[in-house]
């Protein structure tokens, strides 16, 4: 199998460690051009639209996720509301290469790859609220996205239980014959759950279009990745399977992520092979809401990334220079974006709740299809 | 006598059998330096340093099976799930490896470990998050399943099951940890298997366990208010052991029964004990024994419906009516 090689590059950020050089891996040499995210294939010839698209995305991203918070505050959201904010690029680059054959299936750090495939603000914003008009029926919550029919398979709640999900999913593709892969999210807490490890062995031992992204906020909960993970990198873990891994660096760089996901996806297309992927980024707000995120990392931390790496800031910095973005332009898209946030909040607020009948309906198939039921008996027990 | 929350009880139960035992330590995920997701924990690290109350990655299994593996050598880990829910991580670990353990060793091995953690429904966590499995664990010889409905019992239950020579799953609720209620300061323990009469009665019997017993009690005093009806109300405490006896001299007491409990109703604990009071005390019935559980789905999110879904002191007043009729 075909080893990826990477140059090593230090970390100036204080919140993940600095890579240790691997056996594997070789120091590019200095007459070599650093590398450019721009000049990769899948960047190189993008469209001003295109890049306007890149950004409006992940400020929708972000202003729905501020009016989530207000929602919060206001009693209208219950349960877990955990925030993107801070990993824009991440949803937002990895989906703008999805082909129309490929899937995506994430953790309970959902709303930036459901906007990402093109779910719209008012089903999500419904779901928090836990109305019927929400894309689960006000079933699931905000943990606990679904569209199939734009490929994503959720929303999981249970730290790395989407994994093996992931890889099934792959395994079907490949088994149909269709040219497609499955980007698997985790977050870097659960890399250490053993149905992440069992899953990887699948994948590489049965070849599956599957890209593992790991999306290295440096935090699970409380605990920094220090605290919970050995080894020299969580991408580098591949090499005892024998499968491929990289690491994005600059995860806050939207077009980083789209060479770096879009290389793996390549991989998995043209041989059904998996990739680890550990994308750095950081979580600008706490774990939850309700976090009071004061115990676990220090607030010049958080200023630091915000100044310095939020996704949005620096794609925006970047395209003024450019000339694709101006003034007028992002205030229209800010605008826009916080338009459609603040509607999907009228819409969810003005739907109606499921009724108690819905309480016991998309248990069973069969009981949602009774014409087709053919097992008998009782299924329900009161 | 100190007023002090469900919490707070807990706490300090941990505390006191770290103190008396060496052998005692504290694990989990965000036990330590976190201190605790939900509080439970909090101190406990500052005071007796990272040997004895450690943090773990995400792990469940692996985590849940050294404990039972330190076990083994004698330690007393006190292993936290940040959510029962997790359980099912571990499930291998728990119901093959310490609920087995001494049988399949001839009585060679023990596994005096306690798993707890919140085992609840009505914060709107969703289905992944709201499990209540008191019966699929207490199904399985070997493991000891308590579930304290208020602090008092909480901390003498919790340093009993310290002391077990057996694994305790010890099932504890959010919804209940900022509950108040006087806790001795001192030393007492309530032995594993003792239900408790929480309210004396003749007309029918409530049983239930956890936060339902909460909900039994406002409901009984309602009954009472509004009709003369005198429920008497027995907390269950712990699932197994199982404290027959109290179950049915309350039954030949009242002759008139009602089952109440948070979980599922299927295969669930008060179909357990429907089925023990009709076999060994069926001539006592003057009427069938009622069951009120959540309604039979997986938990749902939506906030007030969840409501809905789960028993409330209203739906216990109302089920006990039925069986009065
Ligand atoms: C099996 C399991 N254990 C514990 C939890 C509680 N929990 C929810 S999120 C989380 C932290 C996960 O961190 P990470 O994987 O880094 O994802 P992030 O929240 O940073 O996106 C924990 C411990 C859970 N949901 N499932
Ligand atoms: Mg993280």
């Amino acid at each position: 199998m075909r080893k990826l090689r990477r140059p090593e590059i230090a970390l100036n950020s204080n919140h993940h460690p600095v890579s240790k050089k691997s056996p594997h891996t070789k120091r590019p040499d200095d007459s070599a051009p650093a590398y450019n995210a721009r000049l990769a294939p899948i960047n190189a010839r993008l469209g001003q639209d295109e890049q306007i698209a890149f950004y409006r995305d992940m400020v929708r991203i972000r202003r729905f996720e501020e009016r989530c918070l207000r929602a919060y505050q206001q009693g209208k959201i219950g349960g877990f509301l955990h925030l993107y904010i801070g990993q824009e690029s991440l949803a937002v680059g990895c989906c703008s290469v999805m082909s129309k054959q490929d899937h995506i299936i994430t953790a309970y750090r959902d709303h930036g790859h459901a906007l990402g495939v093109g779910m719209s603000m008012n089903e999500l914003m419904a779901e928090n609220y836990g109305k019927y008009t929400g894309c689960s029926k006000g079933k699931g919550s905000s943990m606990h996205y679904f569209d199939p029919s734009r490929h994503f398979w959720g929303g999981h709640g249970i730290v790395g239980g989407q994994i093996p999900l992931g890889i099934g999913i792959a395994f079907a593709l490949k088994y149909k014959g269709v040219k497609g892969a499955c980007m698997a999210f985790m977050g870097d807490g659960a890399v250490n759950q053993g149905a992440v490890h069992e899953s990887y062995n699948l994948a590489a031992l049965w070849d599956l279009p599957v890209v593992f992204v790991i999306e290295n906020n440096g935090y699970s909960m409380g605990t920094s990745q220090a605290r919970s993970s050995a080894g020299p990198s969580l991408a580098q873990r591949a090499e005892g399977y024998g499968m491929s891994w990289d690491i994005s660096e600059n995860g806050h760089d939207v077009l980083e992520v789209r060479d770096k996901v879009s290389q793996a996806l390549k991989r998995a297309h043209e041989e059904h092979k998996p990739t680890v992927l550990e994308i750095r980024t950081y979580r600008s707000r706490g774990h939850s809401i309700a976090d009071p995120d004061t115990t676990y990392r220090e607030k010049h931390e958080i200023e630091e990334y915000k100044r310095t790496k939020d996704p949005i800031m620096v794609y925006q910095n970047t395209l003024v220079a450019e000339g694709v973005l101006n003034d007028e332009l992002i205030a229209k898209i800010d605008e826009s974006a916080r338009a459609e946030a603040e509607t999907s909040a009228q819409f969810a607020d003005q739907s109606p709740f499921p009724t108690v009948e819905d309480i016991k309906k998309d248990v069973y198939w069969e009981t949602d299809n009774p014409a087709d039921r053919k097992s008998v008996g009782t299924l329900f027990f009161d | 006598m100190p007023v002090i929350t469900y919490r707070e009880a807990l706490r300090h139960a941990m505390a006191e059998e770290l103190d008396r035992d060496p052998n005692v330590l504290i694990m989990g995920e965000e036990v330590g330096q976190f201190n605790g997701a939900y509080k439970v924990t909090e101190g406990l690290l500052a005071k007796y340093g990272e040997k004895r109350v450690i943090d773990t990655p995400i792990s469940e299994a692996g985590f849940i099976g050294l404990g039972i593996g330190a076990s083994m050598l004698g330690l007393r880990p006190v292993m936290e799930l940040m959510f029962f829910s997790f359980y099912s991580v571990a499930f291998d670990q728990i119901f093959n490896n310490a609920a087995n353990m001494r049988y399949m060793s001839g009585g060679l091995i023990n596994c005096p470990i306690v798993i707890r953690g919140p085992a609840n429904g009505g914060t709107n966590v969703g289905a992944t998050h709201s499990h209540t499995p008191e019966s699929i664990a207490a199904y399985h010889p070997g493991i000891k399943v308590v579930v304290p409905s208020n602090g008092y019992d909480a901390k003498g239950l919790l340093k009993s099951a310290i002391r077990d020579n057996d694994p305790v799953l010890f099932m504890e609720n959010t919804m209940l940890y900022g509950d108040t209620c006087e806790v001795p300061a001192e030393e007492y323990l309530i032995p594993l298997g003792s239900a408790k009469v929480m309210r004396e009665g003749t007309d029918l019997s409530i049983i239930g366990h956890g936060r339902t017993i909460q909900m039994a009690l406002k409901a009984a005093q309602t009954l009472e208010e509004k009709h003369g009806i005198k429920a008497e109300v027995i907390d269950l405490r712990s699932i197994r052991p199982l404290d027959e006896e109290t179950i049915l001299a309350s039954v030949r007491k009242t002759n008139r029964v009602l089952l109440v409990e948070e979980a599922k109703p299927f295969c669930s604990v008060s179909a357990m004990i429907a089925c023990i009071i009709q076999e060994k005390a069926f001539d006592h019935l003057d009427a069938p024994v009622r069951r009120l559980t959540s309604m039979d789905a997986p938990a749902i999110y939506c906030p007030p419906l969840e409501k809905e879904q789960l028993p409330t002191p209203q739906k216990i007043f109302t089920a006990a009516l039925e069986v009065l009729k």
